[in-house]
């Protein structure tokens, strides 16, 4: 069955928009302008292109491991919003470790597999900004001038970043049955400056009704786990989760969510050790359990 | 491994007052930079300029430094080349000599410090004098610059009252800022009497007009470039641009991302040595073109955008990295990320590879450098050429971190990803010996809780959820 995607730009809002690393000023300014033709961009979107009813879920190689809960609980999510939701077996890990420290052959040897996962021109939902980000900016950087290269770009077109793909694309409204909380977000580094997603985050997030959202002191700081960065630089690594768990403490809030497991292990694992601190829940979770009925 | 840096990183993490002393003057320059860029339409566009401008220098660097030498040369600016660090410091001092002077006036120059040439003239018997009011602070105390614009931004201002009694017990004691900042002019103007060579860096030279531009706020610099009779400008060969029309936009993205300034307090055009029937000026205008390893850096197309910084600091004042560590702690001229980009390639990534390690790839570099310069990005290439070793790249130490033992893992890992069969066996090997996983992985657990290995991994959890595994 051919799903029903004409052309892939409708299911990566944002991505469209960004996609260079870092280099996010260019992107403020392509979101600025988009913002002001906001309302074109979504006729845009429902006069030519028909919503996905079939979704490829790429789990990451952390909530595999570390997080299954997050994982089905974002799978839970999309399936509820009418979606079929293939996770392929094959998949395993998006390469960043070996890439990011330098060893590529063997990230694009990662990558390659990655692309022979999810053959059909589906999109790709990540529940992770920074893999998101690997497989959206860097694969076709990586994988330019092989053979691979023109799959690597369209694969890269389809991927989203699960929050992005819930508020831009499915346009998910939420019905919260939680009581009254205090949550404090940490949008990470790639959810801002790489993809350009944080805002839809903090839109999905709010349209919980009940949930007061704040972000500590020095928000667009890093938490300092940057992956091996967290090994091989552990003492200025740990100077960063240091600080950042302060300021999230400082917010009083009961939840920490965040778009990325990274740097939620990073700061979920410093908090423990200092004690006290927040529960600490991957945003997908965290919506879920605020979402359903058997909680 | 422990190596220099990392006793050095843990020295300076140590450090309370020097770490509040940066960290409280990195948010002032931090809010002063967002303050001064009201409105971000305009910021892009200007940083669209100013990697256009640059990228211009660096793509067409050879023949621009021709022309710069031809339109000094009308100027009546004398034109010297110096390979490295070693041949320009023998520039200035042939000049010095020729001069027969034993005394230098320096304005600020992170070149000079890149030469090493205040212990070179020392040797020699001439005496650098720093006008700068950081860089006087850094001489005092006998430390190297900690920041590329505000070298003495570690210290705070009773560190400096006490190196001010120290070294001028005659002066009346000075404690405020207008006091500290008052004694330094005293000082400083007296020194000035009588001085006959200026030394000075360059922030641009203009190829066609050939024009010395140079920003500064204390004015020492003007001092420094027209009292004397003798002035020599040191610039990396990189600072030159194509037109006087590229200066007002370079300059205002300067500034801005800098300081936060809208213009600096004096910024001086230099074209040459005082003309016949003019009042003052210096009576010879030398300008040394430094290389030392720049030529090298342009070969490779990715890494040339390290040549286009305008040295604004912008990124170390927003680097997580950078504020917690201070510039000492890098051991280098240039700390922080641009450091962390130049320094490998300028001296080698077997000597100085691990600056290029030491960042979360955060992106908060990239996301204010005025020049667009894709920090991130480099760090990850130069993070390849240290460990991968191909023949024909023009990156110095190129596979010279590279670890045998290492690389076998990561070959490991990569044939373990790549066959997802495998893959699974391992995952579900770990997820069932759960029970044995240690509490202690180092250095993970040295400050933190290790993650606990799930009971099923993913991969089992969504097939028994009943997600299907293909169209």
């Amino acid at each position: 069955m051919r799903p029903d995607v004409e052309s892939p730009p409708h299911f990566q809002p944002s991505g469209t928009l960004s996609g260079t690393i870092g280099e996010s000023g260019r992107r403020t300014r392509l979101v600025r302008g988009r913002a002001a033709g906001d309302t074109v961009d979504r006729a845009r979107t429902t006069e030519h292109l028909k919503m996905p009813n079939t979704v490829y879920f790429f789990g990451t190689c952390l909530i595999d491991l570390l997080f299954p809960r997050t994982g089905l609980a974002a799978m839970r999510l999309l399936e509820r919003a009418g979606l079929r939701v293939i996770f392929p077996q094959g998949q395993t890990c998006c390469g960043q470790p070996a890439y990011n420290t330098g060893y590529r052959d063997e990230a694009r040897r990662v990558a390659r597999a990655q692309l022979d996962a999810f053959p059909e021109s589906l999109p790709v939902v990540v529940p992770s900004a920074s893999c998101a980000g690997m497989l959206k900016v860097h694969y076709p950087l990586l994988l330019a001038g092989t053979a691979d290269a023109a799959r690597a770009d369209a694969f890269a077109g389809r991927v989203v970043e699960l929050t992005d793909f819930l508020t831009r694309v499915l346009d998910l409204r939420l019905t919260d049955r939680g009581p009254p909380i205090r949550v404090a977000v940490h949008n990470s580094c790639s959810s801002r400056r790489e993809l350009g997603v944080a805002d839809a985050t903090m839109e999905l997030l709010r349209r919980l009704a009940r949930v007061e959202l704040v972000e500590p002191e020095r928000a667009h700081e890093c938490c300092g786990f940057g992956g091996t960065f967290a090994i091989k630089q552990p003492e200025i690594s740990a100077a960063m989760a240091a600080d950042k768990t302060s300021a999230v403490a400082a917010t009083g809030a009961a939840v920490l969510v965040s778009q990325d497991c990274g740097c939620l292990m990073n700061l979920g694992g410093t908090f423990a050790r200092r004690g006290g601190g927040p529960v600490i829940k991957h945003v997908a979770e965290f919506i879920w359990e605020r979402t359903s009925h058997d909680d | 491994m422990t190596t220099e840096f990392r006793l050095a990183i843990g020295a300076a993490l140590g450090r309370e007052r020097v770490r509040a002393n940066i960290r409280k003057a990195m948010d002032g320059l931090v809010s002063k930079r967002a303050a001064a860029f009201p409105d971000a339409d305009e910021r892009e566009r200007l940083r669209d300029q100013g990697e256009a401008i640059r990228g211009e220098s660096v793509s067409r660097l050879p023949e621009l430094l021709e022309e710069l030498e031809r339109s000094c040369t009308r100027n009546g600016i004398q034109v010297h080349w110096a390979e490295t660090g070693e041949d320009a410091n023998r520039l200035v001092l042939d000049i010095l000599r020729h001069a027969g002077t034993t005394a230098l006036l320096k304005g600020k120059s992170m070149v000079s410090e890149e030469m090493g040439l205040n212990e070179y003239l020392q040797h020699a018997g001439i005496e650098a004098v720093e006008t700068d009011l950081g860089e006087l602070i850094i001489q005092l105390a006998g430390e190297a610059p900690s920041h590329i614009i505000a070298p003495a931004i570690h210290k705070d201002r009773a560190e400096i009252a006490a190196l001010f009694r120290e070294h001028y017990p005659d002066q009346p004691p000075a404690e405020r800022i207008e006091e500290l900042t008052a004694l330094a002019r005293r000082v400083m103007r007296k020194r000035f009497r009588g001085m006959t060579a200026g030394l000075s860096g360059v922030n641009f030279a203009v190829a066609e007009t050939g024009t010395l531009c140079l920003v500064e706020n204390e004015g020492n610099g003007r001092l420094c470039t027209t009292l004397p009779d003798l002035h020599i400008a040191v610039m990396g060969i990189e600072k030159v641009v194509a037109r006087l029309d590229q200066i007002p936009p370079l300059l205002t993205l300067l500034t801005r991302s800098a300081t936060g300034q809208p213009i600096t307090t004096y910024v001086n055009f230099i074209s040459g040595p005082r003309r016949p029937g003019e009042q003052d000026g210096p009576r010879a205008v030398h300008l040394i073109l430094l290389d030392n390893g720049r030529s090298r850096i342009r070969l490779d197309p990715e890494l040339s955008a390290t040549l286009r910084c305008i040295r604004c600091a912008a990124c170390m004042n927003h680097c997580p990295v950078y504020t917690r560590l201070g510039g000492h702690a890098y051991g280098t001229v240039y700390p922080g990320p641009i450091g962390s980009i130049l320094e490998p390639q300028l001296h080698g990534l077997a000597e100085r590879g691990e600056m290029a390690e030491a960042s979360s790839l955060c992106g908060a570099c990239a996301e204010v450098c005025p020049v667009r310069i894709p920090i991130p990005r480099l760090l990850n290439r130069l993070r390849f050429e240290a460990v991968n070793a191909q023949a024909d790249s023009p990156t110095l130490g190129h596979g010279s971190r590279r670890l045998a033992g290492q690389a076998g893992l990561w070959r490991l890992w990569a044939w373990t990803c790549a066959h997802p069969r495998i893959y699974r066996t391992l995952t579900r090997l770990m997820t069932a010996l759960r029970p044995l996983q240690p509490t202690r992985i180092k250095p993970w657990t040295d400050t933190r809780e290790a993650p606990r290995i799930a009971d099923q991994d993913l991969h089992r959890q969504a097939r028994a959820a009943g997600f299907t595994d293909r169209l």
